[in-house]
């Protein structure tokens, strides 16, 4: 089932990724390319097979509960795109109307 | 010209050292020289951090002259790969969303190199995020093969493995999520090693595939890489995969080079269509050294590792897609349209599109693509059972024998722009280096020899079960050592893409 041109808009908006048009039209040949091979994966993998998420050989970690000092706002907002007041400044979250 | 110092290995380095033959100063201030004068040409390092190199060359000697104990690696010069968070310089990613980060906290493998008194040159170039096998991928151009500067060094630690490869570094550190140490390390002609996962520490590694990321060593002679897999690797409560079991004893079996009675498995798979007749030649003369230095060699099926690259760029995007949501313009890195009118998630939109490049935007739609609702069990569900398929093959073949083998790529080095616009193509170039990362266990590439049809190196792919890393020591220094032997000098000795020699 080849993936369509609006299929890849949809993807890159769920990404968060402004994307041309140009961009659009590129990666919807490749990315179709790309799925058309990774589907392989459905010719071996059948019921019954458990998953592997991960290839370490280890269940939950766990730790003792102990205090240790943080970062400190001053080294945290060191690399900040924009701060105020102590705190990261950020573009507004919600639409005025 | 390279000096003297800068031809030495890590060892002889490391022990000149101790024993006051030359100064650790001496030793920097010889590889900052080789970096000044060949790197334009090769384009390893993104950032050379020259003063703090020799600062910390300086340490060293104050240790020495004061009787205190050094490591074994004392003193010694090293490329570190730019994914890793470092106090004292800037972390890029190769991304231009990270351009000039500078990171408040540090890695816990530089921790533990700069405790040990590792001199860390600068930061080396890469594939945006790890992810390419060219550095083509790379937001500040790519690096270059020292074999033949029209050429890709491979990737995605590329820049690491061009600097160890053009005498810039005798140790280089680099990442392999799926074969991203081992392949640059083939195509540049020098030993590179993917440790088990859990076995060095991912605190302070950018992450781009959480369940694969894998830091290890890229050197010019095994012993030197196994030197170097010692000082980094070992338990890291900061890293929740951290494997708490001893570093397995890899200098003691780079020393012990002998093969004799080892049962050595070749993957049947990975042989035929697609890969260069001198690669599959070299192979097969690398498996038939192994037969004359004593090994039981048979020939092992491993059925599912034909599916293993489908099942990876199912995987590996799937986590990327999540692990760089962090990108998002607000607490640091690249912001781009904050106007005042955009509101943040068109801010995170723009930036994104901005910040990363072509291969990161492409994986990150695949990820969210086999992530999503109605096609999630298609794909990224059958890609993790695909995973427990190989797994099993890996099990069961290291039932049947010690360790495997493999050419450790398909192709010798290819040029540069060849593979840039057709992702496919680059992929391949991972095609038998990322089972042994699904599966987690250890596996190593070491130089057997040039192509005859276009004189560029070939690695010998060696994999061993999870823990059992030694044991690709014990292998790679036998042939080493061997083919040392029969040349009379190393493999990387040959390489003249910089008209030095």
């Amino acid at each position: 089932m080849p993936i369509t041109r609006d299929e890849v808009a949809h993807l890159a908006r769920l990404s968060r990724l402004a994307l041309s048009d140009a961009e659009l039209d590129h990666f919807a040949g490749q990315l179709d390319t790309i799925i058309a091979h990774v589907a392989r994966v459905q010719e071996v993998a059948a019921d019954g097979i458990p998953p592997t998420t991960h290839a370490a050989a280890l269940t939950n970690v766990f730790r003792e509960d102990v205090l240790v000092p943080p970062l400190g706002a001053a080294a945290v907002l060191d690399q900040a795109p924009a701060a105020e007041q102590g705190r990261f400044r950020v573009p507004r979250i919600l639409t005025g109307d | 010209m390279a000096s003297e110092l800068t031809r030495m290995t890590a060892a002889e380095t490391a022990s000149a050292i101790a024993a006051g033959e030359v100064s650790a100063v001496e030793v920097t201030r010889a590889h900052l020289d080789r970096i000044e004068a060949v790197d334009p040409q090769v384009h390893a390092f993104l950032h050379v951090a020259g003063e703090s190199a020799v600062s910390a060359a300086r340490a060293v000697d104050e240790r020495r002259a004061a009787g205190e104990p050094l490591g074994p690696l004392a003193g010694v010069p090293l490329a570190l790969k730019d994914v890793f968070t470092t106090v004292d310089m800037p972390t890029t990613c190769g991304s231009r969303i990270l351009d000039g980060w500078q990171p408040p906290y540090e890695a816990t493998v530089t921790q533990r190199l700069r405790k040990a008194g590792v001199v860390i040159l600068g930061k080396t170039n890469m594939d945006e995020f790890a992810m390419g096998s060219s550095t083509e991928n790379s937001a500040y151009g790519p690096s270059h093969n020292p074999w033949d500067l029209s050429r890709v060094p491979g990737g995605s630690s590329g820049g690491s493995a061009a600097a160890v490869t053009a005498f810039e570094a005798p140790l280089g550190i680099g990442t392999d999520t799926g074969g991203s140490i081992r392949q640059p390390a083939a195509v540049c002609g020098i030993v590179g090693v993917k440790p088990s996962y859990g076995g060095s520490s991912r605190y302070g590694l950018v992450a781009f595939a959480s369940s694969l990321d894998t830091p290890g060593p890229l050197a010019r002679t095994v012993l030197d890489a196994a030197l170097l897999h010692e000082v980094m690797s070992g338990y890291d409560p900061m890293d929740s995969t951290s494997v708490d079991a001893p570093v397995p004893p890899c200098v003691a079996a780079a020393r012990q080079a002998d093969v004799a009675g080892l049962r050595v498995g070749v993957v049947a798979e990975f042989s035929g269509e697609g890969y260069q007749a001198g690669v599959l030649a070299r192979f097969g003369e690398a498996v038939e050294l192994l037969e004359s230095l004593g090994a039981k060699v048979t020939e092992v099926s491993c059925p599912h590792f034909e599916y293993a690259l489908p099942a990876y760029y199912l995987i590996a995007p799937s986590e990327c897609s999540s692990n760089l949501a962090r990108f998002d313009a607000m607490r640091y890195g690249l912001r781009v349209g904050d106007d005042g009118t955009a509101d943040a998630e068109e801010v995170m939109s723009l930036t994104r599109a901005a910040g990363f490049g072509a291969e990161v935007k492409r994986r990150i739609m695949l990820g969210t693509y086999a992530l999503s609702s109605g096609y999630y069990d298609a794909y990224y569900g059958k890609a993790q059972q695909v995973r427990t398929l190989i797994t099993r093959d890996f099990d069961s073949a290291f039932e049947q024998v010690d360790v495997l083998v493999s050419p450790t790529t398909p192709t010798t080095a290819f040029p540069i722009g060849a593979r840039a616009d057709d992702p496919l193509a680059m992929y391949l170039a991972d095609l038998c280096t990322i089972p042994s990362d699904l599966a987690g266990n250890a596996a190593l590439s070491v130089p057997c020899g040039l192509a005859p049809e276009d004189g560029l190196p070939v690695g010998l792919q060696v994999m061993a079960p999870v823990l059992a890393d030694d044991r690709l020591y014990r292998v790679a220094s036998a042939v080493e050592a061997a083919l040392v032997q029969r040349w009379g000098h190393r493999l990387v000795d040959e390489a003249k893409g910089l008209g030095d020699d």
